[in-house]
């Protein structure tokens, strides 16, 4: 365990600890963040009304729109001077979701990323291969700092470069892998058709995130890697990863609680649900400095308890995520939501664009499919037009969204309407299943 | 002396071909000549009919996309080389053919070949200047 102080304080300890973190950053959103003032007043709340925790559910929510409303730097807490770090994730409707790290900041990101990795018994003698996307996205820098908080040895090899992957994991020993689930299924496929055996690996653990995914793909994963596969959890409004991650047992992912504070609510009445209730993620972020975030809403479904661990770990774990109150889709990591697809087919022309986005795991990688039904604005008799007009809807959308997609053009009411609303999403990865 | 043609789309799945036919046939629309051109995933069927606004009409309320485009019909002699002899006055007065096919009915000595070109109008006048037989849409429906 990297951090058994804080992870395994009592319960009163820690709310203590909490209290006080909660009331120091309230102070400090009301006076330093514009946006947090304005929404105080009109929820008619004065920063010295929060006392503790339990205070928590009368501070009103911050939501996606907010951060986008405030793009890019507005809802920081301190001065652009102090920020080192910007990472983004695209959003909604082209414009990105934008946080910022003080030095402070990196440090706890490192700590609790430096608790994940210690969840799942690595210390500074083992060898972590990163391979989370490096650059904006959180995850590749996310899980390097707190690898080498750790005192681990850190290979930052960054996502893609299946050969060269496999090649050092078998060369330099490479004990921990940190990637997507896709992308450690896709590999364990590489490998076998290279002829490599996985089992002559020194590859003991995987800490697996950035995208959903179900128990199946957990068991398929250790056994073709042999190894043991770690859920985690985080996103970056919040921090990146870290938020949360699960321990030996396998059973929920503990929140790190003393840096950020959990909710489930009511998706559709804001109302705060007790533990064993599905319901909405929310967190607050306490001790960040330069985005400390108060009540967001992650829109996704998941449980929690505060039921003690047989790990130890006083700190209350979340279920995996169980699915999304919105209609965005992770695709191979990315956050993809339908009316990004939509708004590039506003661009050729299209006035009610019908389409639909048809989502697969084929050989361990996800797969985007997109049906666009032929109008007869979109319609050419020559074959060359129509085959130019799906390279380029493919090619905006890959510029959009950082991803590739299919495209197929359809017959005009190919896609299935109920009641003359189109379904745009089918979604048969079926990664929110429990078993 | 441009013909309308219909351009209907198609996806590559069975069936759908024959569903085109079928909805002419029960309009009682005689086709007087069709090419498919195809990919992968998609065709375009390319349709003469004797009737082309009725055509695309029923064909639309059946949820079918359909473009009308002008082609023009050329009449050739039905021997070795009458093609050849066409092609090669469109090259002459460097008309470029997106695409043509054949007609399905002819007479014992001459055949049709219908072409979709650029710039159809200048197309006709430099074709018929240089003799060669165009057929008006009136013939082309009732050939």
């Amino acid at each position: 365990m990297w951090n058994p102080e804080m992870e395994m304080m009592s319960r009163s300890e820690l709310e203590k600890i909490q209290s006080q973190r909660l009331k120091n950053t309230v102070e400090r959103v009301y006076h330093n963040v514009p946006f947090y003032k304005k929404k105080f007043d009109e929820a008619g709340i004065k920063p010295e009304q929060i006392q503790s925790v339990k205070d928590l559910a009368r501070l009103p929510f911050t939501t996606k729109q907010d951060l986008r409303d405030n793009y890019p730097f507005k809802l920081f807490a301190v001065p652009q001077d102090e920020v080192v770090r910007i990472h983004a994730s695209s959003g909604t409707t082209g414009k990105m979701t934008v946080v910022g790290y003080t030095k402070h900041d990196i440090n706890i990101w490192a700590e609790v990323m430096a608790r994940t990795f210690g969840c799942g018994g690595v210390n500074h003698k083992d060898i972590i291969q990163v391979a989370y996307g490096y650059g904006l996205f959180t995850g590749g820098l996310g899980a390097h700092y707190g690898a080498e908080k750790l005192g681990a040895t850190v290979v930052p090899i960054s996502g893609g470069n299946t050969k060269r992957q496999l090649q050092i994991m078998a060369d330099f020993g490479t004990t921990v892998l940190a990637c997507t689930p896709s992308y450690a299924l896709y590999m364990a496929e590489s490998a076998a058709e290279e002829g490599i055996d996985l089992s002559d690996l020194k590859l003991r653990v995987g800490f697996f995130g950035a995208e959903p995914w179900s128990n199946n793909m957990r068991k398929e994963i250790e056994a073709k890697w042999n190894i043991k596969a770690f859920d985690i959890y985080g996103l970056s409004e919040i921090i990146g990863p870290g938020v949360a991650s699960e321990c030996m047992q396998q059973d929920g992912l503990h929140v790190c609680e003393d840096h950020f504070l959990v909710e489930v609510i009511d998706p559709n009445t804001g109302e705060v649900l007790p533990d064993g209730e599905k319901g909405e993620l929310v967190f607050t972020c306490i001790t960040k400095e330069a985005l400390p975030l108060i009540r967001y809403r992650t829109r996704d479904i998941s449980i929690i308890t505060h039921e003690p661990c047989a790990c130890g770990r006083t700190h209350a774990r979340m279920h995996r995520v169980m699915g999304r109150t919105d209609d965005m889709l992770i695709i191979r990591g990315v956050n993809v939501f339908p009316s990004q697809i939509e708004s590039v087919l506003l661009e050729i022309g299209e006035t009610e664009p019908h389409y639909q986005l048809i989502v697969d795991r084929e050989g361990n990688l996800d797969d985007l499919e997109i049906w666009v039904e032929v109008s007869e604005r979109l319609f050419s008799d020559e074959v060359r037009k129509l085959e130019q007009l799906e390279s380029y809807i493919r090619r905006e959308i890959q510029s959009t969204l950082g991803i590739s997609a299919k495209v197929k053009l359809v017959e005009p009411k190919t896609i299935a309407r109920s009641e003359g609303k189109a379904k745009r999403i089918i979604d048969r990865r079926d990664v929110y299943r429990q078993s | 002396m441009k013909v309308k043609q219909l351009s209907v789309f198609l996806e590559n799945k069975s069936g759908r071909l024959a569903t085109v036919t079928k909805v002419l046939g029960d309009n009682l629309i005689n086709i007087r000549a069709l090419s498919i051109a195809d990919t992968t995933d998609f065709g375009i069927l390319r349709l003469i009919v004797d009737q082309p606004e009725k055509a695309s009409r029923f064909l639309k309320e059946n949820d079918f996309t359909v473009s009308e485009t002008d082609v023009i019909a050329v009449q050739m002699s039905d021997k070795p080389g009458g093609l050849a002899a066409v092609l090669k006055v469109l090259e002459d007065i460097q008309i470029n053919i997106e695409y043509m096919y054949a007609f399905v009915g002819r007479t014992d000595t001459d055949a049709v070949v219908v072409f979709r070109v650029e710039d159809i109008d200048r197309a006709v006048d430099l074709l018929q200047k240089a003799g060669v037989k165009l057929l008006c849409a009136e013939s082309v429906y009732s050939f």
